[in-house]
């Protein structure tokens, strides 16, 4: 019992932006950068940490999200990213609601899901009330090796109707790209320009669930890998939606797996209700489709005024 | 208003226990045990099958035990002429095998699933007598892959294709089929996760037994548990109250497997997912006796919600997952192995020198 109070220490020092464990990063860098008795206090909570999974004691919920590993392990690396390699600011995080199931709608782009990822930190550690995203992936993330545990262990699920109403119901916090691989594997030429937004599958789950959907836009994911050409033959070969042809990658190896340090803003904009629908409003697909369009163009919209305030892209 | 209880499968872990619950259950006058005639393959497994007063035919006429042991091939119609002669209400249905190696391989295996319900179930739709049956499915039904739902809901489709989960997905066809034609019976489709309990010896209770455990490298699967008594009190539950439907049966929450490896101070060796399936093909003796789904399993995992069963029963199982692998953990006398021993030391020593203060984290 004494180790479960440990692990709720661990969780609330990761969720604190400016708290003591967040301010170096990673773990190790925090034992080098601090001194004293703050040092000593990571290291005894690192070694417990360690000690807890050594004999496996620690708990999972039924999607598999482990709150104990991701606070200690995996948000520190990714939030290292957010803070001190692409120095991501926020704009409107008050439209997301602070409790309660709501549906984050955003624009996906960067090769690699990392905007899904940085989307994750902001609302972790800039919203009041410490919001952990629970992302819809693409079946091939839980096929692929790493990834598929990775993604159950982060707290993110299946993008299918009964994984999104099941969280949505459960009063989660639920993050879509709807765009998908189209999104994500689009050449550098269509940056910002929003791609279909799939069958509207996610606006059937928001109105299903009766929440709102929360518009959200990513601004300088499209810059970290920019992609110049899709290699298909190679994609073919590897069983992937795309292989990235990059000014660095893969001419360069894992030098050009370093996404290039461009400059972030994630925007939220205004919910949009979805309770007012009558019963079945979920099947048909007209009233979905408008749902899927209307969310779309304020998405664009919200781009296009992130893109005009951010400016240049390295500057 | 269970009098004449049939229950196939107790030379099982589960049918013993059933069997065990069900003897001292009030208001049951009779118990017609039902196993298989191998007698070579039981005598190894649960103590019922010496135990039990071993009567032959005929059934008929007074005098009779309360409680009968019979063998018979449930492949036969045979079974049709015991619920005739025994005048049974209530027939649960357990007798079905888990693992090729159990039935004398994979073809014997499916025959004795799939031939055998067949056999019970045109008995029990002939029958005047049989009132309610209660049969024992599997969560593996649902198959399992990377385009699983995260949670399975008894109203999703089952997409079993392989081995032990598919002759399940065919038992639970037939037992539509007999729902339909005999709207009047109450029959229960019970869908178990996997057992965990002292007595249960099934390929996953090897597998976590192993000192060093192939996993498939790049994944860690989420799996969940039901203690074999919780299972036995469903049962029960079935048997004395009129619970009809498909309800899936586990433990709350759920474990990655590499979780359960560690609380049992396992070793894991990490392999590559082919390598892993040559492994589990080949290594009859020093690998569990696995079929494709369970396979799978290990590979992809599955979690199902058991919240129709708990609001239809109104209980909670006695254990949660967790709970049921550690009581598991604790009877099989696991314990870490000693490379995990001398890292946990080592961990020990440097908390210790890290807070002279007393061990505020310990």
């Amino acid at each position: 019992m004494t180790d479960r109070s440990v692990t709720d220490r661990s969780v609330a020092d990761g969720a604190l932006p400016d708290g003591g464990a967040a301010d170096g990063g990673g773990p190790g860098r925090g034992v080098l950068g601090a001194a004293g008795a703050g040092a000593a206090e990571r290291i005894a909570s690192l070694l417990t940490f360690l000690r807890r999974r050594l004999n496996g004691e620690y708990e999972i919920d039924e999607f598999g999200f482990d709150p104990d590993l991701n606070e200690t392990v995996l948000m520190p690396l990714v939030r290292w990213l957010y803070q001190h390699w692409f120095e991501v600011r926020t704009r409107d995080m008050g439209n997301v609601p602070a409790c309660g199931g709501a549906l984050v709608v955003c624009n996906h782009s960067g090769t690699l899901p990392v905007d899904a990822m940085m989307l994750q930190v902001s609302l972790l550690d800039e919203h009041p009330a410490h919001r952990h995203l629970r992302l819809l992936g693409a079946d091939l993330v839980y096929s692929m090796p790493v990834l598929s545990h990775l993604a159950r262990k982060t707290g993110h699920a299946l993008a299918s109707p009964a994984d999104a109403e099941r969280l949505l119901r459960l009063g989660e916090l639920v993050g879509v790209c709807p765009e998908g691989y189209k999104g994500l594997g689009k050449p550098f030429s269509q940056r910002y320009n929003l791609q279909r937004f799939g069958r509207g599958g996610f606006a059937a789950s928001a109105i299903g669930a009766g929440v709102p959907i929360i518009p959200c836009a990513i601004v300088g994911a499209e810059e970290i890998f920019p992609m110049l050409g899709n290699a298909r033959p190679i994609a073919r070969l590897l069983g992937l939606p795309y292989f990235p042809i990059t000014p660095l990658f893969p001419w360069f190896g894992p030098i050009g797996a370093i996404p290039l340090p461009s400059r972030w803003l994630i925007g939220f904009g205004e919910p949009v209700p979805t309770d007012g629908y009558e019963a079945g409003a979920a099947d048909d697909p007209a009233i979905v489709f408008e749902l899927t369009d209307q969310v779309r163009e304020i998405i664009q919209q919200l781009l296009r005024q992130l893109l005009a305030e951010r400016g240049n892209a390295f500057g | 208003m269970a009098r004449v209880v049939l229950v196939t499968g107790v030379s099982g872990y589960l049918g013993a226990e059933v069997a065990g619950a069900l003897r001292h259950a009030p208001g049951i006058e009779r118990l017609i045990e039902v196993t298989g005639p191998d007698l070579a393959s039981d005598a190894a497994r649960g103590p019922r099958a010496q135990e039990g007063p071993a009567v032959g035919w005929p059934l008929e006429g007074p005098g009779q035990p309360d409680e009968v042991l019979v063998r018979l091939d449930v492949r036969t119609s045979q079974l049709g002429d015991l619920i005739k002669a025994t005048g049974a209400d209530t027939v649960v249905h357990l007798g079905l095998a888990t693992t090729p190696a159990s039935a004398g391989g994979r073809a014997s295996m499916k025959e004795t699933n799939v031939i055998g319900t067949m056999q019970l179930l045109s008995a029990c739709q002939r029958s005047a007598t049989v009132r309610k049956l209660v049969v024992r499915s599997s969560t593996a039904v649902y198959g399992t892959s990377p385009r699983d739902p995260a949670v399975f809901t008894e109203d999703m489709e089952p997409r079993a294709s392989h081995g032990y989960a598919r002759d399940v997905l065919d038992v639970e066809g037939y037992v539509r089929g007999l729902v339909r034609r005999r709207p009047d019976m109450t029959v229960s489709v019970l869908r178990f996760v996997n057992f965990l309990g002292p007595r249960v010896d099934s390929p996953l209770t090897q597998y976590f037994t192993m000192q060093a455990a192939p996993t498939v490298l790049g994944f860690d699967a989420r799996i969940q548990f039901v203690d074999i008594s919780d299972g036995v009190e469903v049962i029960r539950r079935m048997v004395v109250e009129d619970h009809p439907g498909t309800f899936n049966v586990t433990g709350r929450g759920a474990m990655f497997i590499s979780q359960c490896l560690r609380r049992g101070g396992r070793a894991a060796v990490p392999m590559p997912a082919k390598l892993f399936a040559t492994v589990a093909d080949l290594g009859r003796g020093a690998f569990p006796d696995v079929t494709r789904d369970q396979r799978d399993l290990l590979k992809y995992g599955r979690v199902v919600d058991g919240a129709k069963l708990e609001g239809e029963l109104n209980w909670t199982p006695r254990r949660t997952t967790e709970e049921a692998f550690d009581a598991f953990a604790a009877d099989a006398g696991l314990g870490p192995s000693p490379a995990v021993v001398v890292a946990g030391r080592f961990l020990a020593v440097l908390l210790e020198a890290v807070s002279p203060a007393g061990g505020a984290a310990t």
